[in-house]
């Protein structure tokens, strides 16, 4: 028989761990809601992404073989990020597949998933309530978007919160010139793909913005910010896990 | 031609700041994807096509040499003559020579992304032969010595108004800014140049091994009086080109038109099986294939094989954010765009074109929308590997890389240096929860604020709750 609690790792993703905490304590939340048991295990540090995205292979090997033992032993392991999540499941083309890290890798990759798709499934979606209210428009990001098929999953979860009402905009599918290094070695293209991001979300008039990727969402809420838009960037898990009360990203509840 | 791809930033500032180009861009993008969603929301089996012409191009890329030595044997059985040609200046010299036993003075040219490849035009200029481009907007980057920026659309940077100058300054009429009596202008003046040249070069979409024929997909016709007319018709086309069947061509047909501008079908499909028979009414004398391999054989076996099932729609470009920003011309060479980034390198040397396969967030739209199924993100990460091997990245993004590895792969020092990071983040941001201005951070602060961390890391929250 399964265990009645099954262990779930939770991956943190550098970006909630350094910028946004609270994205990986609702995702704890939400976990514990469908039934998991959830540890954050320690040996965890990057997906190892800007190594791999950058040619260092090496490095890129040795963060992977350092994950996959991290999260050794967990039924699943569960990511806010379809980014990083990406990642995990790119691990095993950094192994040749006589290696037996190929073989680990491959196992990682089939327990890897990212926090919407995995709740789309096993989350009983009554059980989801949030004070939260508004108009909202969802950014999809690209690698959840089209390395993990994530674009269902997040649009019916936030289906069931009342308070949601969803708009969406133009372009949804199109990149927002993060990307990872890219936003800093190319810094002119880059301005000019969240400059048009922007210009479809204020088009829109949602007050919220909300995606499954903090690099994205930092992206584009820094933009919206520069440009003075009122619209609040989130992560989506805030709102599901009715965390919505805490400032949006680049804003405080400090004044100024 | 001049590889500027190395002035990649600087051309895409440029780029950014040109107001025609950024409306022609809109344009591109308001068109294109819209007109090939549609068309292939009118064809359901369209994905099932993908998959079956990936899988055929797969088996005739194992098979190249066999496929290709068929199409060279009924060529000559056709009549015609097949020249391998392992470089481009192997090509050049090739076509030089067919023009000067013509004894050719000028010639007309189809539509061919190889012959820009191998720059003929500025060649045969340089040996007494004049190309006349005949594909409109070919012909109006001819007038203007511009090149193309766009595979499918060469002239796709243009307004209309740069073209009613380029006509009125070459054609010596009156000026006009209505694109019919333009169009009616280009005609007359092409129509005397198809009569008096001597050679017709084209490319071609397709070989067909079974019949030993070629095919162009075009929407003018004009290809059709570039071959039938003069006395030689010379094809220049680069290798993985080869289909065996005119069955298999019309699987990559029904792909292409769609993929490319959304026609289920282009207006032109013609195909040349050797030069004109007793019977024929018309067509050449003389039928020559000019097969060009500049690098291609040698990306078969290698991790860049998959580039070669590329058909050279265009659909990768159409949809890419970055060359929707920049356009094809920044990218400094032939290939513009996601399909550019994989094969310039491959072309002219990863040292001179490293900057295109990293300029891409790896959204992944070219591969989601390739009628072949082209991994290029992963074939784009595959040169920067080459790059990162070659120690051919810029010294900064080593030591930063190498720096920030040397902590991802030490977890308690990476804990430290998280906290040390996100406390000083806090700080700088203070009360107003961003940041508008960071030291070594201009890249991103020169355009939008960086938010700050919203409280301590989540391992330092997670440690204390623990505790």
């Amino acid at each position: 028989m399964a265990n009645p609690h099954p262990r779930v790792g939770l991956f943190v993703t550098c970006l909630a761990d350094m910028f946004r905490p609270e994205v990986a304590f609702a995702s704890v939340k939400l976990l514990e809601m469908a039934g998991f048991e959830v540890e954050v295990p320690e040996r965890q540090t990057c997906c190892g992404q800007p190594a791999f995205n950058s040619g260092d292979r090496a490095d890129a090997a040795a963060i992977a073989r350092q994950t996959i033992e991290a999260f050794d032993g967990f039924e699943y392991v569960v990511g806010p990020s379809g980014s990083c999540i990406g990642m995990l499941h790119h691990y095993p083309e950094l192994f040749a597949k006589d290696d037996p890290w190929y073989q680990r890798a491959q196992t990682l990759k089939a327990r890897a998933f990212e926090i919407t798709s995995f709740l789309a499934v096993h989350l009983d979606l009554d059980k989801l309530s949030s004070s939260f209210s508004g108009k909202v428009t969802y950014h999809d990001s690209c690698s959840g978007l089209r390395e993990l098929g994530i674009k269902k999953q997040p649009r019916i979860l936030l289906s069931k919160i009342p308070g949601v009402q969803i708009c969406e905009m133009e372009e949804a599918e199109t990149c927002c010139g993060f990307g990872g290094t890219f936003c800093v070695k190319y810094p002119d293209i880059s301005n000019r793909m969240v400059g048009n991001k922007s210009d479809n979300i204020r088009a829109t008039g949602a007050d919220t913005l909300l995606g499954g990727d903090l690099g994205c969402l930092l992206n584009m809420a820094g933009k919206l910010k520069r440009e003075g838009i009122d619209v609040k960037a989130r992560h989506i898990v805030e709102v599901l896990a009715d965390m919505a009360q805490i400032p949006a990203i680049g804003e405080s509840d400090r004044g100024a | 031609m001049e590889i500027r791809s190395k002035a990649f930033k600087s051309n895409s500032r440029i780029a950014l700041e040109d107001a025609n180009l950024q409306r022609a861009l809109g344009n591109l993008k308001a068109g294109f994807p819209s007109k090939r969603a549609a068309a292939i929301a009118r064809l359901p089996e369209f994905d099932a096509l993908r998959d079956q012409a990936r899988d055929l191009k797969n088996h005739i890329l194992e098979h190249l040499d066999l496929y290709l030595e068929e199409f060279e044997k009924n060529v000559t059985t056709n009549g015609g003559t097949v020249h391998w040609c392992r470089s481009a200046e192997d090509a050049r010299k090739t076509i030089l020579q067919i023009c000067q036993q013509q004894d050719a003075k000028t010639v007309t040219k189809g539509k061919s992304m190889v012959s820009e490849e191998i720059a003929l035009n500025e060649y045969l200029e340089a040996n007494g032969v004049t190309p006349v481009e005949t594909d409109l907007g070919e012909y109006i980057l001819q007038l203007r010595n511009d090149h193309p920026s766009h595979i499918v659309a060469p002239a796709i940077h243009l307004t209309l108004d740069d073209v009613s100058t380029a006509f009125h300054e070459h054609h010596k009429r009156p000026k006009s800014d209505d694109p019919a009596v333009l169009m009616q202008e280009a005609r007359e003046v092409l129509r005397t140049k198809f009569v008096a040249a001597d050679v017709g070069i084209t490319g071609a979409n397709f070989l067909i091994a079974e019949t030993g024929s070629t095919i162009i997909c075009t929407n003018e016709g004009n290809g059709d009086l570039t071959q039938t007319l003069p006395k030689t018709h010379i094809v220049v086309s680069s290798i993985e080109k080869v289909v065996p069947t005119l069955e298999d061509m019309t699987l990559f047909l029904r792909l292409l038109a769609r993929s490319a501008t959304g026609q289920e079908f282009t207006v032109y499909n013609t195909l040349s099986t050797g030069p004109r028979r007793r019977s024929d009414q018309d067509g050449p004398e003389n039928f020559h294939v000019v097969l060009v391999d500049n690098g291609r054989s040698d990306m078969v076996g290698t991790e860049f094989q998959e580039m070669l099932r590329c058909i050279r729609c265009s659909a990768c470009m159409n949809h890419c954010p970055v060359y929707g920003a920049v356009g094809g011309h920044t990218y400094g060479w032939v290939y513009p765009g996601p399909m550019g980034s994989v094969l310039t390198p491959q072309m002219v040397g990863i040292e001179n074109a490293g900057l295109l396969p990293n300029a891409s967030t790896f959204c992944g739209k070219c591969e989601e929308v390739c009628p072949v199924r082209i991994p290029l993100p992963k074939l784009m990460r595959h040169w920067r590997d080459k790059e990162y091997e070659k120690h051919l990245s810029p010294a900064s993004v080593r030591w930063g890389l190498g720096t920030w590895s040397f902590f991802a792969r030490r977890p308690s020092l990476y804990r430290w240096l998280s906290r040390g990071s996100n406390l000083f983040l806090r700080l700088v941001g203070g009360k107003r929860g961003r940041i508008s201005k960071l030291p070594l951070a201009g890249g991103w602060t020169d355009f939008r604020d960086l938010p700050a961390p919203s409280g301590k890391t989540f391992m330092q929250q997670w440690q204390e709750r623990k505790q």
